[in-house]
């Protein structure tokens, strides 16, 4: 087991070196660089501009800077943001967090939804609650991220609702005590999580469903009932168990829809997460900033599969890595 | 069971379809006949199928169906409501008819001028438009100036949402298509080549097509929308646009066709497809990749409504399509403003379609995909 988390870690390596050669080629191709509206500005002077050329290493060859900024990586030194004039590792690092705080919430909310109303789906199959809640899986998984996430804002503005409509904290968050900062976190979250956790919902239910209907046709059910268990204990000690161990091996895929889900629900909610950073600093020619984020995002979705991976083995003994 | 009494309808039989029930044996069936039968079963996946068509045939045929030009901004008329259609005149059933409309300087609101009645007419005449090279100025149906028929309301510049939603319909159902074809051509070839040499070919491939995967969809595709010039005549931004999400998809259904064709590489008839001199690049096309198709078609049917979310998600955030064509996405993006949005609500409605439009894909792809799976038992 030791073994095969340390080779997957050695796998990671040249798999990252390629995202950060892909993310430097791609921001290079870009026309204009975060100089450029800077040099048309008669205000700044020649001087300064090559100081800034200088300082932001923009004067090098493009291989020269691409090597320079993956030896700073290697340092946790990211380079230096243009627009806020500050270590990328810093800007990044609180963003990070916020999209964390984000994605777990909505899994927790999908999670604890699917799995529940999937057994339940399972137990009572071709029922009218069965058939409906597969309506509700189909609605729930075409609906789009953003046209749901201005659907409850606009709900929340229409009914006059007291829940904020944007950002992650109040103005007066600083002088909050801690138990307001928490509620008012809470209802900052309400609307992207639940958002990002709809869409989680109905593919994970459908999945659980039909796991739970295979498992529930195998022979240890069958002689779990003949044996004269509580049907109870037949569903939820013997077929729940195994029908969770699929979604553990879709739990890394989900990851990587989760973040990129995330990215465009923080956009439409002002939540201040990795997915907003990105599209504030391609904008801004930002060109560390983007890859910064980039690396960063890409490693949150490597990491997840590892540890779903992981996952796997520690929750279904038949599963031994060598 | 029901459905085998009655012959499938939409796919005739070579030769008058004998009675079944007459017979001892039923009648063999193609796998393609059997997947229609199956199909048709699946009420649901039909359902979607017809309003795609719809949807599709509104798409197509938008100048037709549109009640102003999508580009001309009425400027008396921005932030309108809906038009208000009259059923009844005078306690009875009549012919549908609109009032003329003035605007309310303080509320900002539009009220009914009672009076005049104007019916709708169909078949106008009014302004031209050319369509597949012809010109024509035909339309389904109008109302005479100085009303309006604004059936979805106006954005801010005045236009008509209904006009624009359909003509925006061309882009956005239209995207979708293109890039699966160029996604699944690049997936098959990709995942084909890797799969049937093996070995280091392989493994260099696979690594490629997992750093592409490595890195969140959404991010990489704002980055690649962000390496768009600005000012590009729209027909080459589209192209880029496509190229931007067929980019960001083939990896993963490159793995998925690899790994089939590793062990389809093993089967005699492509030992004997070698033996009779066939070139590698025959073998994959000719012989192999066509007995992943099955699995293709249901992936790319339910990989779709991705590429609209994906174009809708990119136009919304003023990536995408630029103004003054409209796309769902862009559409939508007037909604963005909650200030505006509380006050005229209709602005919604372009993400209403978009959900439209995905649903039926999700139905039709999942009836697909119980059709095409042989296992399924009629």
């Amino acid at each position: 087991m030791w073994a095969y988390i340390l080779r997957r870690f050695l796998n990671m390596i040249p798999l990252l070196l390629g995202v950060s050669l892909l993310s430097f080629i791609m921001i290079h191709l870009a026309p204009g660089d975060f100089l450029t509206q800077a040099r048309l500005n008669p205000d700044i002077s020649q001087e300064t501009l090559q100081v800034m050329e200088a300082r932001f290493g923009l004067d090098k060859p493009l291989p020269e800077q691409y090597f320079r900024w993956l030896w700073g990586m290697l340092h946790l030194d990211f380079g230096l943001s243009f627009s806020y004039k500050m270590p990328v590792f810093q800007v990044i690092g609180t963003r990070v967090l916020n999209t964390l705080i984000l994605s777990v919430t909505a899994m927790i909310i999908s999670w604890g939804v699917a799995i529940p109303i999937g057994i339940h789906a399972a137990t009572h199959r071709y029922s009218w609650s069965d058939k409906l809640l597969t309506v509700f899986a189909f609605l729930g998984l075409s609906i789009p991220n953003f046209f749901l996430a201005l659907l409850l804002l606009y709900v929340i503005v229409a009914a006059h609702l007291p829940l904020p409509v944007g950002g992650m904290t109040s103005i007066d968050f600083d002088y909050m005590s801690f138990g307001e900062k928490v509620v008012d976190l809470l209802k900052h979250l309400l609307v992207p999580a639940l958002v990002l956790g709809t869409a989680g919902i109905a593919g994970l239910m459908r999945q659980m469903r039909g796991n739970l209907l295979d498992v529930l046709r195998m022979d240890y059910v069958t002689t779990a009932r003949a044996k004269g268990l509580a049907e109870r204990i037949v569903i939820y000690k013997h077929a729940v168990r195994n029908a969770i161990n699929p979604l553990v091996t879709i739990f890394g895929f989900w990851i990587a829809g989760l973040l990129s889900g995330a990215a465009l629900t923080e956009n439409v909610v002002a939540w201040p997460g990795l997915g907003q950073l990105i599209l504030q600093a391609l904008m801004a020619k930002d060109v560390y900033l983007v890859m910064g984020a980039i690396m960063m995002g890409s490693v949150l979705l490597v990491a997840g599969n590892l540890l779903a991976d992981i996952l796997l083995a520690v929750v279904d003994p038949r599963i031994r890595y060598s | 069971m029901p459905e085998t009494a009655t012959p499938a309808a939409g796919a005739p039989l070579p030769g008058a379809p004998l009675p079944q029930a007459a017979q001892p044996e039923p009648e063999p069936r193609s796998l393609g006949q059997l997947a229609w039968a199956r199909f048709r079963r699946h009420q649901l996946a039909m359902t979607g199928g017809i309003v795609l068509a719809v949807m599709y045939i509104l798409a197509i045929f938008a100048p037709f169906f549109a009640l102003y030009p999508y580009e001309v901004s009425d400027r008396e008329n921005f932030y309108h409501a809906p038009t208000r259609i009259h059923f009844r005149a005078g306690g009875h059933l009549t012919w549908p008819y609109v009032y003329a409309t003035e605007r309310d300087p303080a509320t900002g609101t539009y009220r009914e001028v009672q009076g005049r009645r104007y019916p709708i007419r169909l078949f106008v005449r009014s302004w031209s438009y050319t369509f597949l090279g012809l010109r024509s100025n035909l339309h389904l149906m109008g109302v005479d100036a100085p009303a309006r028929l604004f059936l979805l309301g106006t954005d801010s510049l005045g236009r008509d949402q209904w006009s624009r939603l359909l003509y925006a319909g061309r882009i956005s159902l239209f995207i979708g298509i293109v890039a699966v074809l160029i996604t699944t051509v690049i997936g098959m070839l990709y995942g084909g080549i890797a799969g049937y040499y093996g070995g280091v070919v392989d493994n260099i491939m696979m690594r490629v097509a997992e750093v592409v995967m490595s890195v969140p969809t959404f991010y990489l595709l704002l980055a690649l929308a962000a390496m768009m010039p600005a000012g590009l005549p729209s027909g080459q931004r589209f192209i880029l646009i496509v190229a931007a999400l067929s980019f960001v998809d083939w990896a993963g259904l490159s793995r998925v066709i690899r790994g089939q064709l590793l062990s389809l590489r093993e089967l005699e008839y492509v030992q004997g497809a070698r033996a009779i001199g066939a070139s590698d690049l025959q073998i994959i096309v000719r012989h192999m990749l066509p007995n992943t198709l099955t699995y293709v078609i249901v992936a790319a049917t339910l990989s779709i409504p991705g590429y609209i979310l994906s174009e809708s998600g990119l136009s919304l955030l003023g990536l995408g399509v630029q103004e003054p064509d409209a796309s769902w996405g862009n559409m939508l993006s007037q909604g963005m403003n909650l200030v505006v949005l509380a006050q005229y609500p209709w602005l919604l409605l372009p993400g209403l379609a978009i959900f439209i439009a995905v649903l039926c894909f999700n139905l039709l792809g999942d009836g697909l995909r119980d059709a095409l799976d042989p296992r399924t038992q009629l």
